[in-house]
């Protein structure tokens, strides 16, 4: 790659992340729609249900905060998804794929401005998380360090959404997004104890990515966690980066490939 | 020439969309690929326009060939598909700067030919409303805009008119001329017969991946036996008796349409066919309604074509 080539690339990235975020500023009740959604998930997990569930270590909602920020990373696979499908099925990805842009660009901007989402998403959370009593009791180190995690996660699913947002028919198929989505986000230690779970389906939940990311950011901000009685789950830390790794090198090729192959 | 395709295959599963095409097309024309859906038009642009690689085969896109030289390829096409391909969000500048910017123009160009296309288009009023906000011609007409960014050498225009009323269509049209006037090589697909007879100076048809004919919409025409005799009938039961005298006279086989009473065939001498033809009529006792001598249309030609492409034993060549 020539130097001209790489600065266009990154030039060509930095535009698709303008369109993004200028899309958003465009539709502000968009943007307060889907900030509304965490704040609705904190109170409903820890005023409807936290009084009905019992946490390790005593208080659910400080339990919770965790768990609600992963999940909230998970579901946000949804919307690049539908942003992805959307341009595909509109004919504008093809527009892009005509024009003389390096393949990476419209990959590398969608995930910018993604990750600008779920940061603003998570930020919302953390003052609403600490608005009904959630802390982080070992230092902003540590929890920016646990910040970081949880974007790193959504960064990883960028990258799958990317991916099977290119693979669909049309952005309707979000559908089948959140048939996959949704109880990938629930099978996790986010919000229940995967001992209290089946055996294998124990298993699965303590080997989930998300279960990794929620048991080290709990350890991170210095909540108390499930009693951990497995090797994934005494190594949350190694699996929360490695994970978003692993989840990167398999999709991000395939998103690039399925972008070159389109037809 | 422009545009060189020679024996482009491109299979989808079991279907052949491609068998075998070729087609020139010379540079500052606008050449019309006219079939009926799923004839490989769309695949053939899709192509030329690097969005498809072939399974065999070669093409040329002005001077570069479309699968190993893609990059500079795109560097001189303008591609409008057939959906209208802008952020519906964003301003009708904000797009073409967008558009602009990816496609390598410098800041300050983007914003120059933003201005420029957008006065040329006669959308310099609407320019900073959404494009979601535009009428279907507007929207068309930015589209375009967005095609003609880097002013390319050849121009793809997917069916350009679907699913336009005739007031953005004529507006389109007058767009694609303008385009044409100034230089550019238009490659347009049309399930439209007058689009291709108003706007293409060469048309090629193609049915089932190849071309069944090519050349001008005139002397497609000509292709046809020339010039067409038209009887409307009175009485519907008469169609039958009417279309035997048109025959006997005429010396070949007409085509009966029911829901318009109309029989038509296609005659070489105009006025002994329009003479035999009364004379016939009145013989089998069948009341005329109207009828006249003209030239065939498009859509004479596109049935017959494509209607002879079904059977290959009696192919055009």
């Amino acid at each position: 790659m020539t130097a001209a080539t790489l600065r266009w690339t990154v030039l060509d990235a930095w535009t698709m992340t303008v369109r993004e975020l200028e899309r958003r500023m465009r539709r502000p009740g968009a943007l307060v729609a889907a900030l509304a959604f965490p704040v609705m998930l904190v109170l409903m997990m820890g005023y409807l249900f936290g009084g009905q569930m019992d946490a390790p270590g005593g208080d659910y909602r400080e339990f919770i905060m965790p768990g609600m920020f992963a999940l909230t990373m998970a579901f946000g696979l949804e919307n690049t998804f539908t942003a992805i499908a959307a341009d595909a099925s509109r004919g504008i990805t093809d527009r892009f794929r005509a024009l003389p842009l390096s393949a990476s660009a419209p990959v590398a901007g969608r995930c910018a401005a993604d990750l600008v989402d779920a940061a603003l998403a998570l930020a919302v959370m953390i003052v609403c998380g600490l608005a009904v009593g959630w802390r982080w009791h070992e230092g902003a180190g540590r929890a920016l360090a646990g910040f970081g995690l949880l974007l790193l996660l959504r960064a990883a699913l960028v990258w799958a959404g990317v991916w099977l947002g290119l693979l669909a028919k049309g952005p309707e198929s979000v559908m089948v997004i959140q048939v996959l989505v949704w109880p990938v986000g629930f099978l996790s230690s986010a919000m229940v104890d995967p001992a209290t779970m089946p055996d294998w389906l124990g298993a699965i939940a303590e080997w989930n990515p998300l279960s990794a990311t929620v048991t080290a950011c709990r350890d991170l901000f210095g909540q108390p966690g499930w009693e951990a009685h497995s090797w994934p789950g005494e190594h949350a830390l190694l699996l929360a980066l490695a994970w978003p790794l692993v989840i990167t090198a398999v999709t991000l090729p395939l998103a690039v490939r399925r972008y070159r192959r389109l037809s | 020439m422009n545009v060189v395709i020679e024996g482009l295959r491109k299979r989808f599963g079991e279907t052949a969309a491609l068998d075998g095409l070729d087609l020139e097309v010379r540079a500052g024309t606008v050449h019309g690929l006219l079939g009926p859906n799923g004839a490989g038009k769309s695949t053939t642009v899709r192509i030329l326009a690097t969005l498809a690689r072939p399974d065999g085969g070669r093409a040329e896109v002005a001077g570069h060939d479309v699968v190993r030289e893609a990059a500079l390829v795109r560097t001189r096409i303008g591609l409008v598909g057939q959906h209208t391909a802008v952020d519906e969000v964003l301003t009708g500048r904000r797009n073409l700067v967008m558009f602009g910017r990816l496609a390598h123009l410098s800041r300050r160009a983007a914003r120059r030919r933003a201005d420029e296309l957008l006065d040329s288009f006669g959308l310099a009023e609407a320019a900073d409303r959404p494009a979601g906000t535009y009428s279907g011609g507007m929207r068309r007409r930015l589209d375009l805009a967005a095609g003609m960014l880097l002013a390319p050498e050849v121009l793809f225009l997917d069916e350009p008119t679907t699913g336009l009323d005739p007031r953005a269509r004529a507006e389109v049209w007058r767009t694609v001329r303008d385009l044409a006037g100034s230089g550019t090589t238009v490659l347009l697909t049309t399930q439209y017969l007058e689009e291709a007879d108003r706007l293409a100076d060469a048309v090629s048809v193609i049915d089932h991946g190849r071309v069944i004919a090519s050349g001008t919409p005139d002397d497609l025409k000509a292709e046809l036996g020339g010039d067409r005799l038209d009887v409307v009938i009175a009485d519907p039961g008469d169609l039958a008796a009417a279309s035997a005298a048109v025959e006997r006279a005429a010396g070949a086989r007409p085509d009966a349409d029911e829901d318009a009473l109309r029989v038509s065939v296609p005659v070489t001498d105009r006025v002994a066919a329009l003479s035999e033809t009364l004379r016939a009529l009145e013989d089998a006792r069948v009341a005329v309604a109207d009828i006249g001598v003209r030239r065939p249309t498009l859509d004479e030609v596109f049935l017959r074509l494509t209607d002879r492409s079904e059977k290959p034993e009696e192919a055009l060549r």
